[in-house]
């Protein structure tokens, strides 16, 4: 019972095996945290190393936690303040942890690849906490947890991701795991957010919310990234929320509950309804405590092989 | 390859019945008695322990099963990485006596990750030990409370205990090793 690959970068071509295995060993972890004391020894005299060059608050948070509850040391650097801001390269920060005698490093990064570039540089074991509109796998990983939690299995579950595919790396991550783990993954939303020949992941695309909700057990909703109205991809808030906004009016139409995700954070109103958010069909709050079984699960495997 | 039966059916259902009754004769009765199995047997044999007392007390007693494999001593280096569980234990252990359970004690070192991993859970008023077969080999200054029989053993040998609730059968063996790889 081992992972075949010493890094996660992503979850395409991880087996449907060693994601089975990650996703029973976060059972263990979840207990973890139920308990009082929610501190474990296993990462003992490890040290990790969180690289957030890309802004990250429940992520970072999340990593910190998982790595802290496995009694591992963390030092943690965000973009912001450090030798990146004098013009230093990726390679050469890399080095320098790794002169310090790091065993793990966390990164996030705004460029796709980044965590595949430094598992090739370092010594250490790296995990991809997102690179650009690439993949975030512990993301993939903690929706995936989420779900079977929900229904037992992912197998042939059917599963919509709405919103703004063409930027998103939960979008991927959670179409590659899925797929690999038997369940139907489909997508939803404006033609100018779908990236063209995405059918070739194994999805089906929708372009109309009302018709893809009777079809689905779950609704991944991403976040609308505010900052993507300016560039032309959908032509004000108001209409995107009028057809792709995940509203109790639209859910309520399907004969079964649908449960409704969402990797945060919420832009309340606009590809989500707050009332809906906040509804007992929303797993998104579950969502953030598995995120730090999940990767508590990841840090575990990876850290002690 | 020799493979000697200590064990059998009957020999198990009397070894537990004899340890029951230990337990209770220690402690008085069964009052704030906990059994805590260490995973996979010693959580079996620690509910067919409550099943036993219960019989003798009339009374029901708290079984939980723990699983030490995050306390190991030897996570790191291992060639396979043992299977992570979940531990179990759905009540509170502070203030009360809790009898540890687990099928062999041999080097003491998965008791040692189990009191680690007990105390992290709360605080026992007493910890005590309870294991089917002790075979000897202590490296570290642990014994058990309770034995259902003490087995000298040469450190090349094996113990395997069975039980119903995973091997289809209850029974003890002592087995050999082969002569030739080992001589």
């Amino acid at each position: 019972m081992k992972l075949k690959n010493r890094h996660l970068l992503g979850l395409e071509g991880m087996s449907a095996d060693d994601i089975g295995l990650i996703l029973d060993t976060s059972v263990s972890f979840k207990e973890v945290l139920e308990r009082p004391i929610k501190k474990v020894p296993p990462l003992q005299g490890k040290t990790i190393a969180n690289l957030f060059f890309e802004s990250s608050t429940r992520t970072r948070i999340s990593f910190e936690l998982a790595e802290r509850r496995l009694s591992a040391d963390v030092v943690s650097f965000a973009a912001s303040g450090s030798s990146v801001s004098k013009g230093e390269t990726l390679k050469d920060t890399a080095r320098n942890i790794e002169a310090m005698k790091i065993d793990m490093v966390v990164i996030r990064h705004a460029s796709p690849g980044t965590a595949h570039f430094l598992s090739k540089v370092v010594e250490a074991n790296v995990i991809n906490a997102g690179d650009g509109a690439h993949e975030h796998p512990t993301q993939g990983l903690l929706d995936m947890f989420t779900l079977r939690e929900q229904f037992g299995s992912l197998k042939g579950l059917s599963v919509c991701i709405v919103g703004d595919i063409l930027h998103s790396r939960v979008a991927r991550s959670n179409i590659l795991g899925l797929n690999t783990m038997g369940a139907k993954v489909s997508v939803c939303g404006p033609a100018t957010l779908i990236p063209r020949e995405i059918e070739k992941l194994g999805v089906e695309v929708y372009h109309n919310l009302e018709e893809v909700i009777p079809r689905v057990d779950a609704l991944n909703v991403l976040r609308i990234q505010l900052e993507r109205q300016q560039s032309g991809f959908f032509p004000s808030l108001r209409e995107y929320h009028r057809y792709f906004g995940v509203t109790r009016e639209k859910v309520a139409k399907a004969s079964k509950p649908v449960t409704i995700m969402h990797p945060g954070p919420i832009n309340r109103d606009v590809e989500l309804s707050a009332d809906l958010a906040d509804s007992e069909h929303s797993v998104i709050l579950q969502q953030v405590t598995n995120g730090v079984a999940v990767r508590m699960a990841v840090l575990y495997l990876l850290g002690t092989s | 390859m020799k493979k000697t039966k200590l064990f059998d059916l009957a020999g198990f259902k009397r070894t537990i019945n004899r340890l029951a009754h230990e337990v209770v004769e220690r402690n008085k009765g069964a009052e704030d008695i906990a059994l805590v199995g260490i995973r996979t047997r010693g959580e079996h044999l620690a509910y067919r322990l409550a099943k036993t007392i219960q019989q003798i007390e009339g009374k029901s007693i708290s079984v939980g099963s723990l699983d030490i494999t995050l306390y190991r001593d030897d996570l790191h280096g291992r060639l396979d990485q043992p299977q992570l569980k979940s531990t179990e234990i759905l009540f509170d252990i502070t203030g009360k006596v809790v009898v540890l359970v687990d099928d062999v004690l041999f080097t003491g070192r998965t008791i040692r990750s189990a009191l680690n991993a007990l105390m992290d859970i709360g605080r026992p008023a007493t910890i005590q030990l309870l294991v089917l077969v002790d075979r000897g080999h202590r490296e570290l200054p642990i014994k058990a409370d309770f034995a259902g029989k003490n087995v000298p053993t040469s450190q090349k040998q094996e113990i395997k205990v069975h039980m119903t609730e995973v091997d289809n059968e209850d029974a003890v063996y002592l087995i050999d090793p082969p002569d030739q790889e080992n001589a």
